[in-house]
């Protein structure tokens, strides 16, 4: 197949199985065997393109303009194959999952959860091959539209609440900042919105007020990246369907928004720019900020999903973080933050899923002990933890390495005292959790019996453990993931920076 | 290509006399309908005398677009202009009848069945008379070059509206008190007009609008001119639902019948908008000192207000219908506001707006219709789990809705884009973050509508799920997916707003 087929089969191939999906509704097994299909086949799409990439093309299919300078274009580099990969893998893993937990849990309408499932990843793949300012915003609407329903999938008043506040805030802010910037980007950059490697802005000429204000406008605009005090729809939105949360509020839709500010921070701003805009030290001190108040407020959390949702606030300002610090090494901390929370998150997510449909526990508190009962789900959780502290021999290590080495390369003295302490807070929040349950304190209770006989799914154990596994396989494959995305960051960046690698 | 092909298949006189023929034929037609044996008769002539005109306005764009910049001059009862009245199409009123007459015909298709379900044996060739008189007018209105002439238009609208206006009695008696504040407010804003017209013609001694306006420069600094001016301007914002002259619409588009509400959305307020578009560029001039800071100072703020104003008292509506009318006049204010800005992009992107407002307020007063039929549905109560029951009729609305809020792919985002790009040009920033406000709340009142359509069950279980008519879903679906084609593929309208706002301003037109 040729490049401009690939981008538009991966485009439609989600669209696909919505139809699918909705064609077979009334026959469950046909309807889950079209998003298993439809994921793994997406997956191979995405491989092949990722395969072009690596060998150093970008594919690219225009498809039109609506009016001059305003036009539907994709093009793949490789942060967006990045993106894109993970995605797509991690698609096929939650879907085996959520057979299993929906199933597991007796859950209604169905059907329309899986279409909104398969529309929301279509929307991925677009905001992770867009050319231009333009198609990206396109699909992060259709992302934050299709994923509405399935937050409100349990339809009662607290559901819709959260809902509504997931909704609005993604809405209020990408239409209040986002598209203002992406308005003011096309009138300072002469009518243009494309990605440009160096950056589009680079050239412009702005003044350091209006650089600064169109920063702040894309960074608090891309509401999804949850940086404060725009993170409250993250919590709001974990009265979603756990395979929701796993896949979309700790992948698909988040990593989304970081993927965002990283792809603006690169291919709009361009290092040299970002690092004489002003606002980029407040936004530097905001994401820092971001980091340690979450993980302060997650460690209040007795909700394991609230919990670990503040988390996931912490560890997308990481990648903010990365993408600000504007030299080589942070970009790439923050890419590889992108692809080693995504496995080590959606592991976490799916634990705490798997215990709901065995137990019907939600609170952290009434896990302890229940590791005798459910070893392997713990196990699982335990290594994902391990991995968000950024231990080795776990994915989650490489990012804060890089961090910490764009920090240094920008002389920055905070960043790191940052880094040390989030990694401490990690630790206070989220290993209490699966030692308790392992090894519980003398004299606590036994466990509560299974809500569920024969307790969790099969499937909503083994897809916890399989990508427990990848965490342990990021830690290993991050040389040739870095050799893979350092073309992106290579254009524009400063010089002396080469040497120093 | 269309264009061409009406333009080379139609017949000499259709060509020579298309613009006058826009406006004759539907009035010539509108007494015949009053003597009609049949009401059926009557719709079907409707329908003819509409698409009639719909096909001249597309002959007179095709010769437009030959020529750019060009202009048609007719001389009515070949009486030389500025003696006699000339008819006079440019590239502007061209846009604006083919809105104004393709949206007319959409209307009269589709006002078979719901009239004919609202006013069960009652004498509806009296009913559709009076909108083929409606019709006729707003035509007349666009299409006219004479200052005085539109005024006779207008009333001839207006009078034919207040009675649409007041047949929605028999479902509600409210439309009574409505119709009758129509009628005042109406009156009001046309012996406005007519007094600034009068000032005018005292000062120049002409009615020509060509003429006029060859003959301001020299009047620049003439009291009675500026005075002249600010009559016309408060005139005819009262008959475009200009903020504050717009309390006479929320109640005459809800109370209205369903099938005038959505006729007067799409088209009467924009055509006030064009005589206003006509009034402010092509007669006068905005490098006039006085104009510049009418625009700046007096219409920006209004047009700010009622888009702020107008979105917050529609979010607090439960009569949909009510909803609906007030974030018309919200999205009326989207439109001056492209207009304030005074230059061509700015009017530009005001034409965009006033044309695509037209095709998504026309396809959602249109699927309110359908829904008032088949289920007597008015607030946003009774409209709870429309979307399993009437999922045809609600996707349409659904579409027309994003395109208000204004999501990307949508005809409304393309000119909120083109608005904000003209704004932000001009360096009002603050005007922009108004914009992207106004947007936001929008988010509000239509998501309110969607959540209750789509993800609410209903009150009381429906028994019998019912669509609206076919005769309805049909003009209803090609306004959605109008809709969504030209927010793909906006070179149409867009092109259209440029050329017209290229004519307003007069920029490269033959002297």
């Amino acid at each position: 197949m040729t490049p401009q087929l690939l981008i538009a089969a991966a485009l439609c191939l989600p669209l696909l199985v919505a139809v699918g999906v909705a064609l077979f509704g009334k026959v469950p097994t046909l309807r889950e065997g079209v998003t298993i299909a439809g994921a793994v086949a997406l997956f191979a799409v995405v491989i092949q393109l990722t395969l072009l990439v690596a060998g150093g093309a970008r594919p690219e299919l225009y498809i039109g303009e609506t009016v001059p300078g305003l036009a539907i274009a994709f093009k793949l580099e490789p942060l967006g194959a990045l993106f894109a990969v993970v995605a797509s893998g991690l698609w096929i893993v939650n879907s085996f999952y959520s057979i299993g937990y929906m199933r597991g849990n007796r859950e209604r309408n169905q059907t329309r959860f899986y279409i909104c499932f398969a529309l929301a990843l279509c929307g991925a793949m677009g905001v992770a091959m867009a050319g231009n300012l333009f198609t990206l915003f396109i699909f992060y609407e259709v992302l934050t539209l299709s994923t509405y329903p399935l937050v409100a999938h349990r339809g009662d008043a607290a559901a819709q609440r959260g809902a509504r506040i997931y909704l609005l805030t993604l809405l209020g802010t990408s239409i209040g900042f986002f598209l203002m910037a992406i308005i003011w980007t096309w009138v300072v950059a002469g009518q243009r919105l494309d990605f440009i490697e160096g950056g589009l802005l680079a050239d412009a000429g702005l003044s350091p007020f209006v650089s600064s204000a169109l920063l702040v406008l894309f960074v608090f605009g891309v509401g999804k990246a949850a940086l404060m005090p725009f993170h409250f729809w993250l919590p709001s939105a974990m009265v979603a369907p756990t395979p929701v949360s796993a896949l979309l509020h700790a992948v698909a839709v988040v990593k989304a928004g970081v993927f965002t500010i990283m792809k603006i921070s690169v291919y709009v701003f361009g290092v040299d720019l970002l690092q004489a805009t002003p606002a980029r030290d407040v936004l530097l001190g905001v994401a820092g900020f971001t980091i340690i108040a979450a993980s302060l407020i997650a460690l209040t959390q007795d909700n394991l999903k609230s919990r670990l949702a503040y988390s996931t606030i912490a560890q997308l300002a990481y990648v903010t973080l990365g993408a600000l610090l504007a030299v080589e090494a942070g970009a790439l901390g923050g890419s590889l933050q992108i692809a080693a929370h995504a496995a080590a998150k959606i592991t976490l997510f799916m634990c705490a899923g798997a215990i709901y449909v065995a137990t019907g526990l939600t609170t952290v508190s009434s896990m302890q002990g229940l590791g005798r009962k459910m070893p392997l789900v713990f196990t699982a959780f335990f290594i994902a933890s391990l991995s968000i502290i950024g231990l080795p021999p776990f994915g989650g290590m490489w990012p804060k390495y890089e961090l910490l080495q764009g920090a240094a390369d920008i002389g920055n003295g905070w960043i790191p005292a940052v880094l040390i302490l989030s990694a401490l807070l990690n630790i206070a929040y989220l290993l209490p959790v699966a030692i308790l349950a392992l090894m519980p304190l003398p004299g606590t209770p036994p466990a509560k019996e299974f809500k569920r006989p024969g307790g969790a799914p099969a499937l909503t154990v083994a897809a916890p453990l399989f990508t427990a596994a990848l965490c342990v396989v990021l830690f290993f494959a991050a040389g040739p993931i870095g050799d893979f995305l350092r073309p992106a960051f290579a254009a524009g960046s400063a010089p002396g920076l080469e040497e120093f690698r | 290509m269309i264009l061409e092909t009406v333009l080379v298949s139609a017949p000499d006189w259709a060509v020579r006399h298309a613009a006058v023929l826009i406006v004759v034929v539907p009035m010539l037609l509108a007494p015949l309908l009053a003597l009609s044996p049949s009401n059926r008769l009557a719709w079907v002539l409707t329908i003819a005398g509409t698409a009639a005109a719909f096909w001249f306005s597309l002959i007179l764009l095709a010769i437009i677009q030959e020529v750019p910049g060009s202009a048609i001059s007719y001389a009515l009862g070949n009486w030389p202009p500025p003696i006699g009245i000339e008819f006079r199409i440019d590239a502007l009123n061209a846009m604006i009848l083919v809105l104004i007459t393709g949206m007319g015909m959409l209307a009269s298709i589709f006002a078979w069945p719901t009239l004919a379900a609202e006013f069960r044996g009652e004498r509806l060739n009296l009913f559709l008379c009076a909108f083929l008189l409606c019709f006729a007018g707003l035509a007349g209105v666009a299409a006219t070059g004479d200052a005085f002439n539109l005024f006779v238009f207008l009333e001839v609208s207006s009078l034919a509206t207040y009675v649409l206006v007041a047949m929605g009695a028999g479902k509600d008696r409210r439309a009574l008190p409505a119709a009758f504040d129509y009628l005042i407010m109406g009156t009001l804003g046309a012996s406005f007009y007519v007094i600034g017209v009068g000032l005018i013609y005292a000062a120049t001694g002409t009615l020509n609008m060509a003429d006029i306006a060859a003959q301001l420069p020299a009047l620049s600094g003439n009291r009675s001119v500026q005075a002249g001016l600010a009559f016309i301007i408060v005139g005819l914002g009262l008959k475009a639902a200009m903020w504050p002259l717009h309390q006479w619409l929320p109640n005459a588009y809800a109370f209205a019948p369903g099938f005038v509400a959505m006729f007067l959305s799409a088209t009467a307020t924009k055509v006030a908008l064009y005589a206003l578009i006509r009034w402010l560029f092509t007669i006068f001039q905005p490098e006039l000192a006085f104009e510049a800071a009418l625009l700046k100072w007096v219409l920006a703020p209004l047009a700010m207000a009622a888009m702020l104003i107008c979105s917050v008292q529609a979010i607090f509506q439960s009569d949909v219908r009510r909803m609906l009318a007030y974030s018309s006049v919200a999205q009326v204010g989207y439109i001056l506001l492209g207009i304030s800005v005074g230059t061509a992009a700015g009017v530009s992107a005001g034409l965009l707006h006033l044309f695509n407002h037209s095709l998504m307020k026309g396809a959602l007063f249109m699927a309110v219709a359908g829904i008032c039929l088949a289920y007597q549905a008015r607030t946003i109560r009774d409209f709870a789990g429309l979307g399993r029951s009437a999922p045809f009729t609600m996707a349409a609305f659904g579409i027309a809705g994003l395109s208000l809020i204004g999501v990307p792919l949508t005809a409304g985002f393309i000119s909120k884009m083109q608005l904000g790009y003209a704004l932000l040009d001009q360096g009002w920033w603050w005007a922009v973050a108004v914009l992207v406000f106004a947007s936001f709340l929008a988010v509000f009142y239509i998501g309110r509508i969607l959540q209750a359509v789509f993800f609410e069950p209903p009150l009381n279980p429906r028994k019998n799920n019912k669509e609206a008519p076919l005769l309805l879903l049909i003009p209803l679906w090609i306004l959605a997916l109008a809709n969504i084609f030209y927010g793909i593929d906006a070179s149409f309208p867009a092109g259209l707003a440029a050329d017209g706002a290229a004519a307003a301003l007069a920029l490269g037109a033959p002297q």
